[in-house]
């Protein structure tokens, strides 16, 4: 038998307390992030039990669902979303959890704020009612989203019961091209796989591409994991990632940060491990992507046309149905298409880096006069660093405006809704029917396809602004 | 909290023949406001089912008064997307206790388990029968034995098992849920969390 580990499996095994035969597994949660829109139920559930949160100090909560992006500093209009927002303030004080909303600080989506106070550590189990949660993975921790009856599991046991999923290693080797970011790779893979590729799979990301990449990078493909089916992406810890993690908030020092070293630096997976199911792509194979469709495995490089029915996998009906929702032809070229709105944001593209990339492409034009563009940073820390390095200058120059960190239209939950019928560029994460506010149009796409449909006001090719600014 | 008993459920059932029905269409995210579980029924797959000013779009086969029934039958990947729990419930508030596809998402499957609603994944070959046989009679019954770990086609005998876990079967069969079950072993996981870094 191959006793050499993969670096899910040492994550998973150690943090088993029970092993239920033919049953699933009692995993312990190292640490939970909780929300406004999917704990209140589970909270109801531990106080009709007549029981605590067992372990309060591992659990974190933030407001961001239905935050609004505009004027923060007043009272929520909506009563259901306020309500929602005083019900997470009111369980988190009675249970004596953090609790990080509207207006605070360290305030922004869950799976920003999570690494950026060093919540999220390599080696960790983290789970979250939302299934982007993924995102954690990054660091090399097992990170997945959970429904409110597992939220409650963990408010009152610190545990979850779960079957231990398949293991898959997807291989991207070489470099990428000039223009194509970790958003494009991930997108890409999803477009390869479908929705249901790797369902009943955890993935580990490997090869030189997610190497070199930054953790801000780790973290969208991370993110996009869900995307593919699977139930969550790692990455095994290197040294990018203990730099990060070092000397945050919640992160370890002194002795406890020396034994966690030695636990982190336990973790890749050995040279020679087995894993269910193996991929490997080449970067060169990658360009910008863009979405055409209604899920997110409905991609294609920027420069091509939308398939024929006949070429995809699945029902042809279905896809007729997606393509007409779309209001798109088979065989269109994407190039060209107009668009109405392009959204900057969400825990896939929300972080400084995005924001970078999406700047250095604005800069020195002007957004397009059909365009509205939505640019939500994915927590307070994201806008202070865009205001602290300048961006926000630019963008404004360019005719952009910023507005307060939340999920904002990547589930539209808030104000923040893409018409019916209208085209958003979007660097969030689900193209969904109505998931963007009902019967809007969702292209998902990087920062840099969003700045280069921002100025252009329709699907541009990035790298052709680009080639301006290098001729 | 406990949840009904699942054994043997005979019914008519209510088909949906589209590929990847997501949570989003389910249950759309601007019906998550609520803080308690109640009343999603009423938002079940609302986009596909009212008009923007509220009225029933007439096509959609929740409003065909033809089909009803407590087993929801979906195309291949159903429920992917997000982990709104609310998802699950809005399909068992609406009425239904088992959903048939050839495939399910995981988390909205767990999610499904955890509420007692029972999600039977078939043969792509058996999903088409069901959906003939549906064709067929709109009120042709299926039986969906637990115990057995098998769908029946009733008016022609065909049958296929399904799999599900030996535990989760049994929490369905007697109604109970893993907080039962985790309640129960708290001594065991104290004393692993004792040892915990974090
Ligand atoms: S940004 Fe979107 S995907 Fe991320 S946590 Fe918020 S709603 Fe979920």
């Amino acid at each position: 038998m191959n006793t050499k580990k993969t670096l899910f499996d040492k994550v998973w095994d150690s943090h088993v307390v029970q092993h239920i035969e033919n049953g699933p597994d009692v995993l312990f949660i190292d640490r939970h992030m909780v929300h406004e829109v999917t704990s209140p139920v589970a909270f109801l559930g531990i106080k009709n039990r007549g029981i605590k949160v067992l372990h309060p100090e591992k659990t974190f909560a933030t407001a961001d669902h239905n935050t609004p992006t505009i004027n923060q500093h007043l009272p929520v209009e909506d009563p259901l979303s306020a309500n929602q927002l005083r019900m997470l303030e009111e369980n988190s004080n009675e249970f004596g959890i953090s609790y990080w909303g509207l207006g605070h600080e360290k305030n922004g989506i869950v799976h920003v704020v999570g690494p950026e106070y060093g919540i999220t550590q390599p080696g960790a189990t983290i789970v979250c009612g939302d299934s982007h949660t993924s995102t954690h993975g990054a660091f090399g921790a097992i990170a997945f989203g959970i429904g409110t009856s597992e939220v409650e599991m963990v408010l009152a046991t610190q545990c979850i019961m779960q079957t231990k999923p398949k293991s898959m290693r997807i291989n991207v080797e070489g470099s990428l091209n000039k223009g194509v970011t970790p958003k494009d790779v991930a997108l890409y893979i999803i477009s390869q796989l479908t929705t249901s590729g790797a369902t009943g799979y955890f993935v580990e990301y490997a090869g030189q591409v997610f190497r070199d990449m930054t953790m801000e990078g780790r973290m969208t493909v991370c993110n996009l994991s869900i995307e593919m089916g699977a139930r969550g992406g790692m990455i095994a810890p290197d040294e990018k990632t203990f730099e990060y993690v070092k000397g945050r908030e919640f992160t370890p020092t002194g002795e406890a940060w020396d034994k966690a070293m030695a636990y982190w630096k336990s973790l890749p997976t050995e040279e020679g491990a087995e894993f269910d199911k193996e991929i490997t792509f080449n970067a060169a194979d990658i360009e910008p992507m863009i979405t055409y469709g209604t899920n997110p495995g409905m991609g294609i490089g920027i420069t091509h046309g939308i398939p024929q029915a006949e070429a995809v996998e699945g029902g042809v009906a279905t896809y007729k149905k997606s393509l007409q929702y779309m209001n798109f032809s088979e065989g269109d070229s994407m190039m060209g298409k107009p668009i109405d709105f392009v959204f900057l944001g969400s825990c896939t593209n929300g972080r400084i880096e995005d924001f970078r990339l999406f700047t250095s492409l604005v800069k020195g034009r002007q957004k397009a006069p059909n365009v509205t563009a939505w640019l939500v940073p994915g927590s307070h820390r994201v806008e202070k660093a865009i205001k602290d390095e300048g961006l926000l200058s630019i963008l404004n120059e360019a005719g952009f405006e910023l507005r307060e960190p939340g999920c904002s239209a990547c589930l539209a939950m808030n104000d923040d809704k893409v018409p019916a019928g209208k085209y958003a560029v979007s660097t969030s994460n689900r193209n969904f029917e109505g998931r963007q506010g009902p019967g809007s149009r969702t292209l998902l796409a990087s920062p840099l396809v969003a700045a280069a449909a921002a100025v252009t006001g329709k699907v541009t090719d990035p790298r052709d602004l680009m080639e301006l600014e290098t001729a | 909290m406990a949840y009904d008993k699942f054994n043997i459920l005979k019914s008519s059932a209510v088909p949906l023949p589209i590929e990847n029905v997501d949570t989003d269409q389910i249950i759309p995210a601007r019906f998550l406001k609520a803080t308690e579980r109640k009343g999603f029924g009423d938002n079940l797959f609302r986009d596909w089912r009212y008009n923007s000013d509220g009225t029933e779009k007439k096509d959609f086969v929740l409003n065909n008064p033809t089909y009803s029934g407590r087993i929801l039958v979906g195309g291949k990947n159903f429920g992917s997307g997000s982990s709104r729990e609310h998802a699950a419930w809005a399909v068992y508030d609406y009425g239904f206790r088992c959903v048939v596809s050839s495939f399910f998402a995981d988390i909205f499957r767990n999610n499904c388990l955890n509420i007692g609603v029972l999600p039977v994944q078939v043969s792509a070959e058996f999903l088409d029968k069901i959906f003939k046989a549906i064709e067929a009679d709109p009120k042709a019954s299926f039986e969906v034995s637990l115990p057995e770990q098998t769908i029946t086609i009733e008016s022609t005998g065909e049958s296929e098992s399904f799999d599900i876990n030996a535990y989760k079967k049994a929490n369905m069969l007697n109604g109970f849920d893993d907080i039962d079950y985790l309640l129960n072993i708290q001594d065991e996981i104290k004393e692993f969390a004792a040892d915990r870094p974090l």
